[in-house]
Protein backbone atom coordinates (compact mmCIF):
# COMPACT_ATOMS: atom_id res chain seq x y z
CA UNK A 1 0.00 0.00 0.00
CA UNK A 2 1.29 3.72 -0.74
CA UNK A 3 1.58 5.55 1.88
CA UNK A 4 -0.33 8.61 1.67
CA UNK A 5 1.74 11.91 1.54
CA UNK A 6 1.06 13.75 4.04
CA UNK A 7 3.10 17.06 4.35
CA UNK A 8 1.93 20.40 4.57
CA UNK A 9 1.89 22.84 1.70
CA UNK A 10 2.41 25.92 2.35
CA UNK A 11 1.78 29.49 0.19
CA UNK A 12 4.37 31.96 0.79
CA UNK A 13 7.97 31.38 1.86
CA UNK A 14 9.42 33.66 4.99
CA UNK A 15 11.73 36.27 4.05
CA UNK A 16 15.65 36.18 3.55
CA UNK A 17 16.91 38.73 5.65
CA UNK A 18 20.80 39.54 5.10
CA UNK A 19 22.84 41.08 8.02
CA UNK A 20 26.42 42.31 7.72
CA UNK A 21 28.27 43.58 4.95
CA UNK A 22 31.40 42.59 3.26
CA UNK A 23 33.91 44.86 2.09
CA UNK A 24 32.65 44.40 -1.67
CA UNK A 25 29.32 45.76 0.10
CA UNK A 26 30.31 48.67 1.56
CA UNK A 27 30.99 47.44 4.63
CA UNK A 28 33.74 45.55 6.32
CA UNK A 29 32.53 42.03 7.75
CA UNK A 30 34.58 38.54 6.94
CA UNK A 31 31.02 37.22 5.96
CA UNK A 32 27.22 37.89 6.16
CA UNK A 33 24.76 36.11 7.89
CA UNK A 34 21.16 35.43 6.21
CA UNK A 35 18.41 33.50 8.00
CA UNK A 36 15.38 33.06 6.61
CA UNK A 37 13.58 31.95 3.49
CA UNK A 38 11.64 28.93 4.78
CA UNK A 39 8.95 27.48 2.97
CA UNK A 40 8.05 25.18 5.84
CA UNK A 41 7.66 24.68 9.97
CA UNK A 42 11.24 24.39 11.88
CA UNK A 43 13.61 21.55 10.41
CA UNK A 44 10.72 19.55 8.45
CA UNK A 45 13.32 18.93 5.80
CA UNK A 46 11.02 16.38 3.95
CA UNK A 47 8.64 18.86 3.86
CA UNK A 48 10.10 22.18 1.95
CA UNK A 49 12.92 24.42 2.01
CA UNK A 50 15.24 25.46 4.78
CA UNK A 51 17.26 27.30 3.18
CA UNK A 52 19.20 28.96 6.17
CA UNK A 53 19.98 27.42 9.14
CA UNK A 54 19.08 29.11 12.40
CA UNK A 55 21.90 31.26 13.72
CA UNK A 56 23.81 32.26 17.37
CA UNK A 57 24.34 35.75 17.91
CA UNK A 58 27.03 36.01 21.31
CA UNK A 59 25.20 38.12 24.24
CA UNK A 60 27.99 41.02 24.72
CA UNK A 61 26.92 44.41 26.36
CA UNK A 62 28.96 47.40 27.18
CA UNK A 63 28.69 46.91 30.72
CA UNK A 64 28.80 43.69 32.47
CA UNK A 65 24.65 42.68 33.24
CA UNK A 66 23.67 41.66 36.92
CA UNK A 67 24.57 38.38 36.30
CA UNK A 68 24.81 35.44 38.65
CA UNK A 69 28.95 34.86 39.09
CA UNK A 70 28.34 30.89 37.58
CA UNK A 71 28.10 33.12 34.51
CA UNK A 72 30.33 35.86 34.68
CA UNK A 73 33.12 32.99 35.70
CA UNK A 74 31.89 31.15 32.50
CA UNK A 75 32.69 33.71 30.13
CA UNK A 76 35.96 34.90 32.34
CA UNK A 77 37.25 38.48 32.67
CA UNK A 78 36.28 39.44 29.06
CA UNK A 79 32.66 40.13 30.15
CA UNK A 80 34.11 43.33 31.70
CA UNK A 81 35.25 44.51 28.20
CA UNK A 82 32.96 44.38 25.35
CA UNK A 83 35.69 43.89 22.54
CA UNK A 84 37.57 41.32 24.42
CA UNK A 85 33.65 39.51 24.78
CA UNK A 86 32.92 40.01 21.58
CA UNK A 87 36.77 38.55 20.51
CA UNK A 88 36.28 35.53 22.78
CA UNK A 89 32.60 35.38 21.73
CA UNK A 90 33.69 34.68 17.91
CA UNK A 91 37.27 32.81 18.36
CA UNK A 92 36.34 30.59 21.34
CA UNK A 93 32.45 29.89 21.26
CA UNK A 94 32.35 29.96 17.39
CA UNK A 95 28.91 32.19 17.36
CA UNK A 96 27.52 33.76 13.81
CA UNK A 97 27.14 37.29 14.76
CA UNK A 98 27.55 39.74 18.08
CA UNK A 99 24.77 41.16 19.57
CA UNK A 100 25.65 44.17 21.50
CA UNK A 101 23.39 45.56 23.58
CA UNK A 102 24.24 49.52 25.16
CA UNK A 103 22.87 48.83 28.67
CA UNK A 104 25.43 51.48 29.86
CA UNK A 105 23.09 54.14 28.40
CA UNK A 106 20.63 53.66 30.60
CA UNK A 107 19.73 56.55 33.04
CA UNK A 108 19.39 54.69 35.75
CA UNK A 109 22.15 52.92 35.54
CA UNK A 110 26.18 54.64 33.98
CA UNK A 111 23.69 56.99 31.86
CA UNK A 112 26.66 56.70 29.01
CA UNK A 113 26.77 59.44 26.31
CA UNK A 114 26.08 58.69 23.15
CA UNK A 115 29.41 59.42 22.41
CA UNK A 116 30.37 56.66 24.64
CA UNK A 117 27.92 54.56 23.20
CA UNK A 118 29.12 55.00 19.12
CA UNK A 119 32.68 54.41 20.37
CA UNK A 120 31.83 51.19 22.02
CA UNK A 121 30.02 50.00 18.93
CA UNK A 122 33.24 51.35 16.58
CA UNK A 123 35.50 49.42 18.58
CA UNK A 124 33.30 46.20 18.72
CA UNK A 125 33.28 46.36 15.05
CA UNK A 126 36.89 46.87 14.54
CA UNK A 127 38.02 44.19 16.91
CA UNK A 128 35.33 41.06 14.80
CA UNK A 129 34.56 40.53 11.62
CA UNK A 130 31.09 38.97 12.50
CA UNK A 131 27.92 41.18 11.50
CA UNK A 132 26.58 42.89 14.14
CA UNK A 133 23.16 43.17 16.28
CA UNK A 134 22.82 46.02 18.00
CA UNK A 135 20.26 47.28 21.04
CA UNK A 136 19.74 50.22 22.60
CA UNK A 137 19.53 50.30 26.62
CA UNK A 138 15.36 50.06 26.13
CA UNK A 139 14.70 53.55 27.67
CA UNK A 140 12.82 54.84 24.47
CA UNK A 141 14.25 58.96 25.11
CA UNK A 142 17.67 58.06 25.81
CA UNK A 143 17.60 55.49 22.32
CA UNK A 144 16.70 58.14 20.85
CA UNK A 145 19.59 59.75 21.65
CA UNK A 146 21.72 56.65 21.33
CA UNK A 147 21.07 55.10 18.82
CA UNK A 148 21.18 57.37 15.57
CA UNK A 149 24.96 58.17 16.75
CA UNK A 150 25.42 53.71 17.28
CA UNK A 151 24.10 53.36 13.52
CA UNK A 152 26.07 56.00 12.28
CA UNK A 153 29.43 54.67 13.62
CA UNK A 154 27.93 51.20 12.06
CA UNK A 155 27.39 52.59 8.66
CA UNK A 156 27.47 51.02 5.74
CA UNK A 157 27.79 47.53 8.16
CA UNK A 158 24.24 46.57 7.51
CA UNK A 159 23.63 45.60 11.21
CA UNK A 160 20.04 44.52 12.68
CA UNK A 161 19.25 47.25 14.73
CA UNK A 162 16.76 47.00 18.02
CA UNK A 163 14.36 47.75 18.62
CA UNK A 164 11.15 49.81 16.73
CA UNK A 165 8.35 49.26 18.74
CA UNK A 166 4.58 51.07 18.69
CA UNK A 167 6.35 53.80 21.04
CA UNK A 168 9.77 54.92 18.88
CA UNK A 169 9.48 53.30 15.42
CA UNK A 170 9.81 56.71 13.71
CA UNK A 171 13.63 57.38 14.89
CA UNK A 172 14.27 53.75 14.66
CA UNK A 173 12.83 54.18 10.87
CA UNK A 174 14.60 57.22 9.88
CA UNK A 175 18.40 56.20 11.20
CA UNK A 176 18.06 52.29 9.47
CA UNK A 177 16.93 54.19 6.06
CA UNK A 178 19.34 56.72 6.22
CA UNK A 179 22.54 54.46 7.35
CA UNK A 180 21.07 51.12 5.55
CA UNK A 181 20.34 48.58 8.01
CA UNK A 182 18.03 46.43 9.14
CA UNK A 183 15.46 46.53 11.83
CA UNK A 184 14.19 44.35 15.08
CA UNK A 185 10.61 45.09 15.34
CA UNK A 186 9.35 44.37 19.03
CA UNK A 187 6.44 43.52 20.73
CA UNK A 188 5.82 42.86 24.19
CA UNK A 189 4.16 39.19 24.13
CA UNK A 190 1.50 40.20 21.69
CA UNK A 191 0.79 38.89 18.36
CA UNK A 192 -1.40 41.88 17.59
CA UNK A 193 0.90 44.48 18.49
CA UNK A 194 3.67 42.82 17.12
CA UNK A 195 1.34 42.68 13.45
CA UNK A 196 0.47 46.12 14.29
CA UNK A 197 4.42 47.33 14.71
CA UNK A 198 4.86 46.08 11.44
CA UNK A 199 2.02 47.86 9.51
CA UNK A 200 3.76 50.94 11.39
CA UNK A 201 6.93 50.29 9.66
CA UNK A 202 5.41 49.25 6.28
CA UNK A 203 3.54 52.59 6.65
CA UNK A 204 6.66 54.54 7.52
CA UNK A 205 8.14 53.39 3.94
CA UNK A 206 10.30 50.57 5.16
CA UNK A 207 10.56 47.67 3.54
CA UNK A 208 9.06 44.06 6.26
CA UNK A 209 12.02 42.12 3.74
CA UNK A 210 14.01 44.13 5.73
CA UNK A 211 13.06 43.50 9.56
CA UNK A 212 13.48 40.89 11.82
CA UNK A 213 10.55 40.25 14.59
CA UNK A 214 11.05 40.43 18.26
CA UNK A 215 7.99 39.57 19.98
CA UNK A 216 10.02 39.39 23.25
CA UNK A 217 11.37 36.84 25.13
CA UNK A 218 10.69 34.74 28.05
CA UNK A 219 12.64 31.99 30.26
CA UNK A 220 11.28 28.72 30.86
CA UNK A 221 8.99 28.87 33.99
CA UNK A 222 8.08 32.58 33.03
CA UNK A 223 5.68 32.98 30.21
CA UNK A 224 7.75 30.59 28.31
CA UNK A 225 4.86 29.20 26.45
CA UNK A 226 3.27 32.55 25.51
CA UNK A 227 6.11 33.34 23.60
CA UNK A 228 5.84 30.39 21.80
CA UNK A 229 2.79 30.33 20.67
CA UNK A 230 3.10 33.95 19.11
CA UNK A 231 6.45 32.76 17.51
CA UNK A 232 4.71 29.62 16.07
CA UNK A 233 1.25 31.53 15.18
CA UNK A 234 3.22 34.25 13.85
CA UNK A 235 5.62 31.61 11.38
CA UNK A 236 2.04 29.75 10.54
CA UNK A 237 0.77 32.91 9.50
CA UNK A 238 3.46 33.66 7.27
CA UNK A 239 3.59 30.01 5.64
CA UNK A 240 0.18 30.74 4.65
CA UNK A 241 0.53 34.09 3.19
CA UNK A 242 -0.15 36.69 5.57
CA UNK A 243 3.16 38.95 4.47
CA UNK A 244 2.78 41.58 7.50
CA UNK A 245 4.45 38.19 9.92
CA UNK A 246 6.77 36.56 6.87
CA UNK A 247 9.71 38.03 9.13
CA UNK A 248 12.65 35.91 10.20
CA UNK A 249 12.09 36.00 14.18
CA UNK A 250 15.04 36.83 17.23
CA UNK A 251 14.60 34.79 20.73
CA UNK A 252 17.15 37.33 23.64
CA UNK A 253 17.25 33.62 25.41
CA UNK A 254 20.53 35.07 26.97
CA UNK A 255 19.32 37.85 28.36
CA UNK A 256 16.36 36.96 29.87
CA UNK A 257 17.09 33.58 31.19
CA UNK A 258 19.99 34.95 33.56
CA UNK A 259 17.31 36.62 35.22
CA UNK A 260 15.06 34.49 37.02
CA UNK A 261 15.76 32.29 40.02
CA UNK A 262 16.13 29.30 38.46
CA UNK A 263 19.17 29.85 36.66
CA UNK A 264 20.68 32.58 39.39
CA UNK A 265 20.25 31.01 42.95
CA UNK A 266 22.18 28.03 43.92
CA UNK A 267 21.23 24.56 45.70
CA UNK A 268 21.75 26.40 49.30
CA UNK A 269 18.60 28.39 48.54
CA UNK A 270 16.56 25.46 46.11
CA UNK A 271 17.83 22.55 47.80
CA UNK A 272 17.11 19.53 45.32
CA UNK A 273 16.86 21.75 42.11
CA UNK A 274 21.14 20.70 41.10
CA UNK A 275 24.24 22.64 41.20
CA UNK A 276 23.70 25.80 39.50
CA UNK A 277 26.93 25.69 37.15
CA UNK A 278 25.34 22.71 35.93
CA UNK A 279 21.07 24.35 36.29
CA UNK A 280 21.84 27.85 34.67
CA UNK A 281 23.91 26.60 31.33
CA UNK A 282 20.61 23.45 31.03
CA UNK A 283 18.11 26.06 31.65
CA UNK A 284 19.31 28.19 28.91
CA UNK A 285 20.52 25.49 26.30
CA UNK A 286 16.89 24.02 26.63
CA UNK A 287 14.81 27.52 26.01
CA UNK A 288 16.84 28.28 22.98
CA UNK A 289 16.53 25.00 21.65
CA UNK A 290 12.46 24.59 22.28
CA UNK A 291 12.60 28.61 20.46
CA UNK A 292 14.16 26.77 17.43
CA UNK A 293 11.28 24.47 17.41
CA UNK A 294 8.64 27.80 17.44
CA UNK A 295 10.21 29.48 15.04
CA UNK A 296 12.95 31.12 15.80
CA UNK A 297 15.73 32.23 13.58
CA UNK A 298 17.98 34.01 15.40
CA UNK A 299 19.11 32.81 19.22
CA UNK A 300 20.79 35.52 21.37
CA UNK A 301 22.89 33.28 24.27
CA UNK A 302 25.04 34.02 26.45
CA UNK A 303 26.76 30.99 28.47
CA UNK A 304 29.15 29.11 26.43
CA UNK A 305 28.35 25.78 27.54
CA UNK A 306 24.67 26.52 26.64
CA UNK A 307 26.24 28.33 23.11
CA UNK A 308 28.07 24.71 22.36
CA UNK A 309 25.12 22.59 23.12
CA UNK A 310 22.26 24.78 20.89
CA UNK A 311 24.69 24.78 18.17
CA UNK A 312 24.78 20.53 18.47
CA UNK A 313 21.25 20.56 18.23
CA UNK A 314 21.05 23.15 15.29
CA UNK A 315 24.03 21.03 13.61
CA UNK A 316 21.94 17.83 14.39
CA UNK A 317 18.58 18.79 12.77
CA UNK A 318 19.23 20.82 10.01
CA UNK B 1 -9.61 36.60 1.20
CA UNK B 2 -9.20 36.30 -2.45
CA UNK B 3 -11.17 39.30 -3.90
CA UNK B 4 -12.18 38.51 -7.24
CA UNK B 5 -12.33 41.86 -8.72
CA UNK B 6 -16.21 41.93 -11.08
CA UNK B 7 -16.15 45.24 -13.00
CA UNK B 8 -14.46 44.16 -16.45
CA UNK B 9 -17.78 42.83 -17.49
CA UNK B 10 -19.47 44.08 -20.20
CA UNK B 11 -22.67 43.34 -18.14
CA UNK B 12 -21.45 47.04 -17.67
CA UNK B 13 -22.38 49.35 -20.56
CA UNK B 14 -19.31 51.29 -20.16
CA UNK B 15 -17.28 48.32 -20.30
CA UNK B 16 -19.77 46.97 -23.53
CA UNK B 17 -19.21 50.56 -25.29
CA UNK B 18 -15.52 50.26 -24.36
CA UNK B 19 -15.11 46.41 -26.49
CA UNK B 20 -17.21 47.61 -29.18
CA UNK B 21 -15.31 50.43 -29.86
CA UNK B 22 -11.94 49.22 -28.80
CA UNK B 23 -11.51 51.64 -26.27
CA UNK B 24 -8.61 50.57 -24.13
CA UNK B 25 -8.61 53.62 -21.33
CA UNK B 26 -12.08 52.27 -20.00
CA UNK B 27 -10.63 48.77 -19.35
CA UNK B 28 -7.55 50.19 -18.09
CA UNK B 29 -8.85 52.22 -15.60
CA UNK B 30 -10.77 49.82 -14.05
CA UNK B 31 -7.95 47.67 -13.78
CA UNK B 32 -6.31 49.99 -11.94
CA UNK B 33 -9.00 50.72 -9.55
CA UNK B 34 -10.07 47.44 -8.44
CA UNK B 35 -5.88 46.40 -8.17
CA UNK B 36 -5.58 50.13 -5.90
CA UNK B 37 -9.07 48.91 -4.18
CA UNK B 38 -7.00 45.53 -3.18
CA UNK B 39 -8.21 42.95 -5.74
CA UNK B 40 -6.58 39.66 -5.54
CA UNK B 41 -7.44 38.50 -9.29
CA UNK B 42 -9.46 40.81 -12.20
CA UNK B 43 -12.65 38.85 -13.91
CA UNK B 44 -12.49 39.68 -17.68
CA UNK B 45 -15.81 38.84 -18.77
CA UNK B 46 -16.69 39.58 -22.84
CA UNK B 47 -20.21 38.33 -22.24
CA UNK B 48 -22.55 38.50 -25.07
CA UNK B 49 -20.73 41.19 -27.30
CA UNK B 50 -18.74 38.72 -29.19
CA UNK B 51 -18.08 35.17 -29.77
CA UNK B 52 -14.41 36.05 -30.98
CA UNK B 53 -11.46 34.64 -28.85
CA UNK B 54 -9.78 37.81 -29.70
CA UNK B 55 -11.92 40.08 -28.71
CA UNK B 56 -11.35 38.25 -25.15
CA UNK B 57 -7.92 38.26 -25.46
CA UNK B 58 -7.54 42.37 -26.17
CA UNK B 59 -9.16 43.05 -22.77
CA UNK B 60 -6.60 40.60 -21.04
CA UNK B 61 -4.31 42.33 -22.94
CA UNK B 62 -5.38 46.09 -22.05
CA UNK B 63 -5.50 44.91 -17.75
CA UNK B 64 -2.56 43.24 -18.46
CA UNK B 65 -1.23 46.26 -19.39
CA UNK B 66 -2.67 48.35 -16.48
CA UNK B 67 -2.31 45.81 -13.84
CA UNK B 68 0.16 42.85 -12.59
CA UNK B 69 -2.87 40.92 -10.89
CA UNK B 70 -3.25 37.67 -12.78
CA UNK B 71 -6.75 37.19 -14.63
CA UNK B 72 -9.72 35.47 -13.92
CA UNK B 73 -10.88 34.57 -17.34
CA UNK B 74 -14.79 34.52 -17.23
CA UNK B 75 -15.69 32.00 -19.73
CA UNK B 76 -17.05 28.99 -20.26
CA UNK B 77 -16.07 28.08 -23.86
CA UNK B 78 -12.50 26.17 -24.04
CA UNK B 79 -12.00 27.90 -27.39
CA UNK B 80 -11.82 30.50 -25.82
CA UNK B 81 -9.65 29.61 -23.04
CA UNK B 82 -7.45 28.15 -25.66
CA UNK B 83 -6.29 31.31 -27.04
CA UNK B 84 -6.98 33.22 -23.73
CA UNK B 85 -4.93 31.10 -21.66
CA UNK B 86 -1.32 31.74 -23.13
CA UNK B 87 -1.76 34.98 -22.84
CA UNK B 88 -1.87 34.99 -19.12
CA UNK B 89 1.41 35.90 -17.50
CA UNK B 90 0.55 34.59 -14.44
CA UNK B 91 -1.41 31.34 -14.25
CA UNK B 92 -4.85 32.40 -14.31
CA UNK B 93 -8.30 31.37 -12.77
CA UNK B 94 -10.73 29.86 -14.98
CA UNK B 95 -14.53 30.90 -14.51
CA UNK B 96 -15.94 28.30 -14.67
CA UNK B 97 -17.21 24.74 -15.05
CA UNK B 98 -20.44 22.54 -13.95
CA UNK B 99 -19.91 19.19 -12.47
CA UNK B 100 -21.15 18.38 -15.99
CA UNK B 101 -18.53 15.54 -17.31
CA UNK B 102 -18.20 16.58 -20.56
CA UNK B 103 -17.85 20.43 -19.26
CA UNK B 104 -15.18 19.26 -16.75
CA UNK B 105 -13.12 17.32 -19.48
CA UNK B 106 -13.01 19.80 -21.89
CA UNK B 107 -11.88 22.19 -19.43
CA UNK B 108 -9.54 20.58 -16.34
CA UNK B 109 -7.01 19.24 -19.14
CA UNK B 110 -6.28 23.39 -19.88
CA UNK B 111 -5.96 23.99 -16.39
CA UNK B 112 -3.67 20.79 -15.26
CA UNK B 113 -2.05 22.46 -18.23
CA UNK B 114 -1.34 25.85 -17.58
CA UNK B 115 -1.02 25.20 -13.77
CA UNK B 116 -4.49 27.35 -13.59
CA UNK B 117 -7.31 27.31 -10.82
CA UNK B 118 -10.62 27.06 -11.63
CA UNK B 119 -14.11 28.11 -10.00
CA UNK B 120 -16.17 24.74 -10.07
CA UNK B 121 -20.55 25.47 -10.18
CA UNK B 122 -21.98 23.07 -8.46
CA UNK B 123 -24.33 22.50 -10.36
CA UNK B 124 -25.49 19.42 -13.10
CA UNK B 125 -27.21 19.07 -16.30
CA UNK B 126 -30.29 19.43 -13.90
CA UNK B 127 -29.63 23.14 -13.70
CA UNK B 128 -29.27 24.81 -10.27
CA UNK B 129 -29.25 22.78 -7.11
CA UNK B 130 -32.05 23.53 -5.29
CA UNK B 131 -31.03 21.73 -1.58
CA UNK B 132 -27.49 21.98 -0.09
CA UNK B 133 -27.30 17.86 -0.52
CA UNK B 134 -27.45 18.55 -4.36
CA UNK B 135 -24.63 21.03 -3.96
CA UNK B 136 -22.27 18.88 -2.03
CA UNK B 137 -22.92 16.11 -4.43
CA UNK B 138 -22.19 18.12 -7.70
CA UNK B 139 -19.29 20.01 -5.14
CA UNK B 140 -17.77 16.25 -4.73
CA UNK B 141 -18.50 15.37 -8.51
CA UNK B 142 -15.87 18.42 -9.46
CA UNK B 143 -13.33 17.82 -7.05
CA UNK B 144 -12.89 14.36 -7.55
CA UNK B 145 -13.10 14.71 -11.28
CA UNK B 146 -10.43 17.93 -11.05
CA UNK B 147 -7.66 15.37 -8.99
CA UNK B 148 -8.57 12.87 -11.76
CA UNK B 149 -6.63 15.24 -13.73
CA UNK B 150 -3.98 15.84 -11.41
CA UNK B 151 -5.01 19.49 -10.20
CA UNK B 152 -4.83 20.26 -6.50
CA UNK B 153 -7.86 20.94 -4.10
CA UNK B 154 -6.28 24.55 -3.90
CA UNK B 155 -6.72 25.18 -7.20
CA UNK B 156 -10.28 24.46 -7.25
CA UNK B 157 -12.93 27.05 -5.91
CA UNK B 158 -15.90 25.86 -5.20
CA UNK B 159 -19.14 28.08 -5.88
CA UNK B 160 -22.10 26.56 -4.15
CA UNK B 161 -24.34 29.09 -6.24
CA UNK B 162 -26.10 32.14 -5.27
CA UNK B 163 -29.63 32.49 -6.03
CA UNK B 164 -31.44 36.15 -5.75
CA UNK B 165 -32.54 36.79 -2.43
CA UNK B 166 -36.02 38.20 -3.34
CA UNK B 167 -37.18 35.34 -5.36
CA UNK B 168 -36.10 31.98 -3.95
CA UNK B 169 -36.04 33.42 -0.16
CA UNK B 170 -35.46 29.71 1.12
CA UNK B 171 -32.33 29.34 -0.93
CA UNK B 172 -30.18 31.33 1.25
CA UNK B 173 -29.71 28.63 3.87
CA UNK B 174 -29.66 25.98 1.50
CA UNK B 175 -26.06 27.80 0.05
CA UNK B 176 -24.85 28.59 3.35
CA UNK B 177 -24.94 24.97 4.73
CA UNK B 178 -23.65 23.78 1.05
CA UNK B 179 -20.63 25.50 1.42
CA UNK B 180 -20.28 24.85 5.23
CA UNK B 181 -20.22 21.20 4.01
CA UNK B 182 -17.48 21.81 1.09
CA UNK B 183 -15.08 22.23 3.91
CA UNK B 184 -14.79 19.07 4.89
CA UNK B 185 -14.04 17.64 1.24
CA UNK B 186 -10.53 17.55 1.91
CA UNK B 187 -7.32 18.91 3.87
CA UNK B 188 -6.23 21.32 2.70
CA UNK B 189 -9.83 22.18 1.43
CA UNK B 190 -10.79 23.88 -1.85
CA UNK B 191 -11.22 27.17 -2.19
CA UNK B 192 -14.70 28.43 -1.73
CA UNK B 193 -15.77 31.46 -4.07
CA UNK B 194 -19.64 32.81 -4.88
CA UNK B 195 -20.38 35.24 -7.78
CA UNK B 196 -21.76 37.59 -4.13
CA UNK B 197 -24.23 40.56 -6.21
CA UNK B 198 -26.71 37.69 -7.69
CA UNK B 199 -27.81 37.46 -3.71
CA UNK B 200 -29.16 40.85 -3.82
CA UNK B 201 -30.68 40.89 -7.50
CA UNK B 202 -34.01 43.14 -8.04
CA UNK B 203 -33.47 44.17 -4.09
CA UNK B 204 -33.52 48.01 -3.13
CA UNK B 205 -30.90 46.96 -0.30
CA UNK B 206 -28.33 45.95 -3.10
CA UNK B 207 -25.06 46.87 -0.97
CA UNK B 208 -26.81 46.03 2.93
CA UNK B 209 -27.86 42.38 1.39
CA UNK B 210 -24.63 41.89 -0.38
CA UNK B 211 -22.49 42.60 2.61
CA UNK B 212 -24.46 40.92 5.40
CA UNK B 213 -24.65 37.53 3.09
CA UNK B 214 -21.15 37.84 2.41
CA UNK B 215 -20.14 38.05 6.11
CA UNK B 216 -22.26 34.71 6.70
CA UNK B 217 -20.78 33.23 4.20
CA UNK B 218 -17.47 33.91 5.66
CA UNK B 219 -18.78 32.05 9.15
CA UNK B 220 -19.00 28.76 6.18
CA UNK B 221 -16.47 29.02 5.02
CA UNK B 222 -16.14 31.19 1.91
CA UNK B 223 -12.86 32.33 1.41
CA UNK B 224 -12.92 34.30 -2.18
CA UNK B 225 -15.29 36.63 -3.57
CA UNK B 226 -16.42 37.92 -6.92
CA UNK B 227 -17.41 40.93 -5.74
CA UNK B 228 -17.33 44.92 -6.50
CA UNK B 229 -14.29 45.43 -4.80
CA UNK B 230 -14.39 49.37 -5.09
CA UNK B 231 -17.17 48.98 -2.36
CA UNK B 232 -15.28 49.50 0.69
CA UNK B 233 -18.17 49.20 3.25
CA UNK B 234 -18.38 45.58 1.74
CA UNK B 235 -14.29 44.56 1.57
CA UNK B 236 -14.24 45.93 5.39
CA UNK B 237 -17.02 43.96 6.40
CA UNK B 238 -15.06 40.82 4.66
CA UNK B 239 -11.33 41.74 6.29
CA UNK B 240 -13.49 41.35 9.71
CA UNK B 241 -15.31 38.72 9.13
CA UNK B 242 -12.23 36.75 8.86
CA UNK B 243 -10.84 37.94 12.09
CA UNK B 244 -13.89 37.06 13.67
CA UNK B 245 -13.25 33.47 12.18
CA UNK B 246 -9.29 33.46 13.33
CA UNK B 247 -8.30 33.44 9.78
CA UNK B 248 -6.58 36.34 10.32
CA UNK B 249 -4.52 37.63 12.97
CA UNK B 250 -5.93 41.23 14.60
CA UNK B 251 -3.76 44.55 14.26
CA UNK B 252 -5.37 47.54 14.94
CA UNK B 253 -4.92 48.78 11.64
CA UNK B 254 -5.99 45.71 9.79
CA UNK B 255 -8.14 47.42 7.34
CA UNK B 256 -5.14 50.31 6.36
CA UNK B 257 -2.59 47.76 6.07
CA UNK B 258 -5.03 46.28 3.84
CA UNK B 259 -5.20 49.36 1.11
CA UNK B 260 -1.46 50.11 1.84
Amino acid sequence: MQIPDVSEKWTAPINTVTIGATKDQGGTRAKTVTVGGQTTLPFLTFEGELPHKPVIAGFVADTPPDWPDVLKQAIGKEVESPVEWAQKCVQDYKVDLISLKLVGAAPAGKDASPDACAKVVADVLKAVDVPLVLWGCGDDEKDNLVLPDCSQAAKGENCLIGSAKETNYRTVVAICKSDKHKIIAEAPVDINIGKQVNILLQDAGFDLKDVVMFQTTAALGYGFDYVYTILERARVAGLKGDKLMACPQICDVGGEVWRIKEAVVDEDVLPGWGKLAKRGPMWEATCASVYLQAGADILIMAHPEAIKNVQATIQQFS
Amino acid sequence: MIFIGERINTGFKDVKAAVENKDADVIKSWAVKQTEAGATYLDVNLGAVSSKPEDLCWMIEQVQAASDLPISIDTNKPVMLKEAVPLCKKPPLINSTTAVDEKMEAMFPIVAEYNASIVGLAMDEAGSPKTADKRVENAGKLLAKAMEFGINPEQLFLDPIVMPLKYMQEQAQEILSGASQFRLFSDPPPHIVCGLSNIANGTTQKKLINRTFAVMLVANGLDAVICDVTDEDLVNALLTAELVMNKQIYADSYIEAFRS
